[in-house]
């Protein structure tokens, strides 16, 4: 008989693990990932076996040089869910480096020098996108229209190891700007959206993801189909994304309400850029986001506010990253104002007293009604 | 009745179907009891037998020392055979004095004249009467009941909650007793009512438990003051705390006492024990354990003599396999590791549980907080677990209390939930034995402040009187020389 009598109450547990969780999102993350390399062919791989490799080599490093367990630091999954979400979120034919370079600085600089897995202020992938738009504009916004496999556009294997290894300049013919990016610069040119918008954009295309952007952020179906089923597997909670969400369309709406030519409609918010991405998958990334439900919410309806803000006024098209960044900088302070009220406490920490009123009146019209 | 709700909670799952469909049995009286002086909150009870000496069943064998203290009964007749050191019921495998009793297996009663019927006797002597029949609070918490029914009828407390949740996995002897001996039950809550005279009572059991539920409303059908509720089944629903919340929607104020809600929680087990005090003049000397889990033959509920040993009932029940990972008494949320088999069942032993590996859940080593904040959705209390376990280790003694350390009260919800796997009620624990020892090395030090301030005031006091004499004399001296000038 192997008793251990130094482990303490409880004795039992749900079974869920680090790991697990780690897995679920990832799993769910798969659909937009076989979407993007379909859409955008053989560079798409490259890029996305590239940025993870560097991931887990830098995790492995890291843990090996803290002199902790690198096999049980990679298996948790954290920095190779942290690759896959920062290859999602770049140019899909961005050269090598941009995602060689992304990987380590998410690894090292946004996660590791914190103290590895759980103490990293920021999230990881978001930081490390944030640092590449900033440094390399130019590859981190050259966008392309849909190659997909196997129709007479696509690059071929070869082609692709020149796009992400070689020197190719991408045809100009073959560029454009999402339509975020686009819509910008022409309402920057006093271009009214009902002018804009009809050649560039289409709903349903919006939808199923069929139009130039980010790796794993053009089909929102596919995201949001992800997102849901974590919410069903329980992996995540539905506070975080309901907000952003919210807080975007109701933002959106507001103004599209205020002036159609000038905003762009809610749904065209929702369905662009890296939106629903984040709201699912980034956002509610437990290490950099407030522990509370309140503070969750809060978080949420922050990061979409941010959101809209940015893509509408801000100096870049798309603000998912930078929304989500300047968030994560809030969280300590969020968790700290706000806590779940303590049972018999006030929200100020004080006990909280029960009058004789409440005390006799708790128990319904019944109480008391035995007393013959 | 509207049903309020309580925040927080889990749903382990409930594995009483191994248990809950055996009968009680009792288990045959095993020669010898080891009866631990320490059953109950307070300080351990006082012999007041000899070596040698012999008992019968129910004999007095240590009275109660201080207010929440217990008297302890001879749960069978024999012959004391020693007053020392056993092993405790307890994690730490520490020894504390214990009367050991060898049972000559004939039961024979001390001598007693039948009990008077309760309901002519006044409140404070039925609580006199649970107090003597050495009746704590059967559901794990050992406070003396008769001290919360005094207390609680001061109060003014108007409803008496009996506690049938039962919302700890595998434990079933409250179910079964509430099936069987529903009837004494209620007579046992009557008596509470009128100790308490209080107007009326809710019985309070988890749905999980429908025949319970059924035997309890036949049983209390003639009784208008009693009404028997089923509760959802969460965890833990039968924390009095919790309890409380979910009959009548008000919290316990943080510090305060139960009753300043107006409701007083009893377990079923202790109404029980009170009827047979009461009706039949019998103390506490036995009550209904059940034995259950993965790596147990034959899982049962037992009626157990206190004193009996763990092995006695393990192997009773066709004894432990050898892929039992843990063994436990009480449930597997809240129960306390055994250091072994050979620890005495005491009067808040409602299980020994012998879990295989894969039940306990202990595949996994602990990895780094992913600040998922499922233990504070998890958490009853309302409390942050994950920065309580951090402040924990960083020793920020003070920044655990500011958190609400004392509101913990270990129910284990937020370890269950927890997918780094971290032992956080382990942290509490720690954080509450240290933060004990701050606080008797504090009195410790203001007791000898105080005595090293007394010591130098009694110097000073020396000094004076020293001075004050010295002066006296050389008042007198000079008075002497002045006198003897004259005279010369």
């Amino acid at each position: 008989m192997n008793i251990n009598p130094v482990a303490g109450a409880p004795h039992a547990h749900d079974g869920d693990s680090v790991s697990r969780l780690m897995g679920l999102v990832l799993l769910a993350l798969l659909p937009a990932v076989l979407y993007g390399v379909v859409l955008f062919g053989w560079p798409a791989v490259n890029l996305l076996i590239v940025t993870l490799i560097v991931c887990l080599l830098c995790e492995a490093g890291c843990l090996w040089l803290a002199g902790r367990s690198v096999r049980l630091g990679l298996m948790d999954g954290t920095a190779l869910l942290t690759g896959v979400l920062l290859a999602l979120s770049l140019p899909p034919w961005a050269p090598w480096w941009i995602g060689a370079v992304g990987g380590g600085f998410a690894i090292i600089v946004g996660k590791q020098v914190f103290g590895g897995t759980g103490q990293n202020v920021f999230n990881p992938a978001m930081l490390a996108r944030v640092m590449l738009l900033v440094s390399f504009p130019v590859e981190m916004t050259t966008w392309l229209e849909p190659h997909p496999w196997l129709s007479g556009s696509a690059p071929g294997f070869l082609e692709g190891l020149l796009i992400t290894f070689g020197h190719s300049e991408i045809a100009d013919g073959v560029t454009g700007a999402t339509i975020l990016g686009y819509a910008r610069t022409e309402l920057v040119m006093n271009h009214a959206l009902s002018q804009i918008l009809p050649e560039h954009y289409h709903t349903g295309f919006a939808a199923i993801g069929w139009t130039g952007g980010s790796l794993g952020e053009t089909s929102a179906i596919l995201v949001l189909m992800g997102g849901l089923w974590l919410l069903w597997r329980k992996a995540i909670t539905w506070y975080i994304p309901v907000a952003m969400l919210g807080a975007v369309l109701v933002l959106a709406s507001g103004f599209h309400w205020l002036n159609a030519e000038r905003f762009a409609d809610p749904v065209l918010h929702v369905l662009s850029g890296g939106l629903m991405l984040g709201a699912f998958f980034i956002a509610t990334d437990p290490v950099t986001s407030p522990v509370s439900r309140g503070g969750q919410i809060v978080f949420g309806i922050g990061c979409g506010a941010l959101v809209y803000i940015i893509r509408t006024w801000g100096g870049y098209p798309e603000g998912v990253a930078f929304a989500v960044v300047l968030m994560n900088a809030a969280t300590p302070l969020v968790d700290h104002y706000l806590r779940p009220r303590a049972y018999g406490r006030t929200w100020s920490g004080q006990s909280r007293p029960i009058s004789e009123r409440a005390k006799h009146a708790a128990m319904g019209r019944d109480a008391g009604s035995g007393s013959r | 009745m509207r049903l309020h709700t309580f925040r927080g909670g889990v749903h382990p799952p409930s594995q009483k179907h191994l248990s809950a469909d055996r009968s009680i049995e009792v288990l045959p009286l095993p020669p010898r009891l080891y009866i631990p002086l320490q059953q109950h909150a307070g300080a351990p009870a006082l012999p007041v037998v000899t070596v040698g000496q012999k008992v019968a069943k129910g004999e007095l064998l240590a009275r109660e020392h201080g207010v929440t203290s217990a008297p302890l009964h001879a749960p069978s007749s024999g012959t004391v055979t020693a007053i020392g050191d056993f092993t405790a019921p307890h994690a730490s495998g520490l020894p504390l004095p214990t009367i050991v009793l060898d049972t000559d297996g004939e039961e024979r009663w001390v001598e007693s004249e039948p009990p008077p019927d309760p309901f002519s006797r006044t409140p404070e002597e039925v609580a006199r009467q649970v107090g003597a029949a050495g009746i704590v609070g059967m559901g794990g918490a050992n406070f003396p009941a008769s001290v919360k029914l005094s207390k609680a009828r001061q109060a003014g407390v108007h409803t008496l909650v009996v506690n049938g949740a039962e919302c700890e996995p595998y434990v079933t002897c409250d179910d079964r007793l509430m099936r069987e001996r529903a009837t004494e039950i209620v007579d046992g809550a009557a008596i509470m009512l009128h100790a308490l005279q209080a107007p009326r009572a809710l019985i309070a059991i988890e749905d999980n438990k429908p025949e319970a539920v059924q035997a309890m409303r036949d049983a209390c059908q003639n009784d208008a003051r009693m009404t028997v509720l089923s509760l959802p089944s969460r965890y833990p629903a039968g924390s009095a705390k919790q309890l409380i919340q979910l009959l009548s929607g008000l919290e316990t104020p943080s510090g305060g006492r139960g009753t300043d809600t107006g409701l007083l929680v009893h377990n079923v087990g202790t109404a029980y024990s009170v009827h047979r005090a009461l009706r039949y003049g019998q103390p506490l000397i036995s009550r209904i354990v059940t034995v259950s889990g993965g790596a147990v033959a034959e899982p049962r509920n037992l009626e157990v003599p206190l004193g009996a040993l763990a092995v006695d009932l393990l192997n009773y029940c066709g004894g432990v396999s050898k892929d039992c990972a843990r063994l436990l008494m009480g449930g597997p949320m809240m129960g306390q590791p055994l250091p072994g088999v050979e620890v005495p069942v005491i009067k808040g032993t409602n299980g020994i549980l012998a879990l295989t590996a894969a039940e306990a859940g202990e595949a996994q080593p602990a990895s780094p907080c992913i600040r998922c904040g499922r233990c504070v959705e998890a958490c009853p209390m309302g409390l942050l677990p994950l920065e309580l376990s951090k402040r924990a280790r960083s020793e920020d003694w003070s920044g655990i209390q500011a958190l609400g350390l004392s509101d913990c009260m270990s129910c284990g919800s937020c370890a269950y939930v927890c997918p780094s796997h971290i032992p956080l009620p382990q942290y509490f624990a720690f954080a509450r034995g240290k933060l004990a020892e701050q606080r008797r090395e504090e009195r410790k030090s203001a007791h000898i402040r105080e005595l090293m301030e007394q010591r130098q005031a009694r110097f000073a006091r020396a000094e004076q009187a020293k001075a004050e004499a010295a002066a006296k004399r050389q008042a007198a001296k000079k008075q002497r020389a002045v006198v003897m000038e004259e005279e010369d």
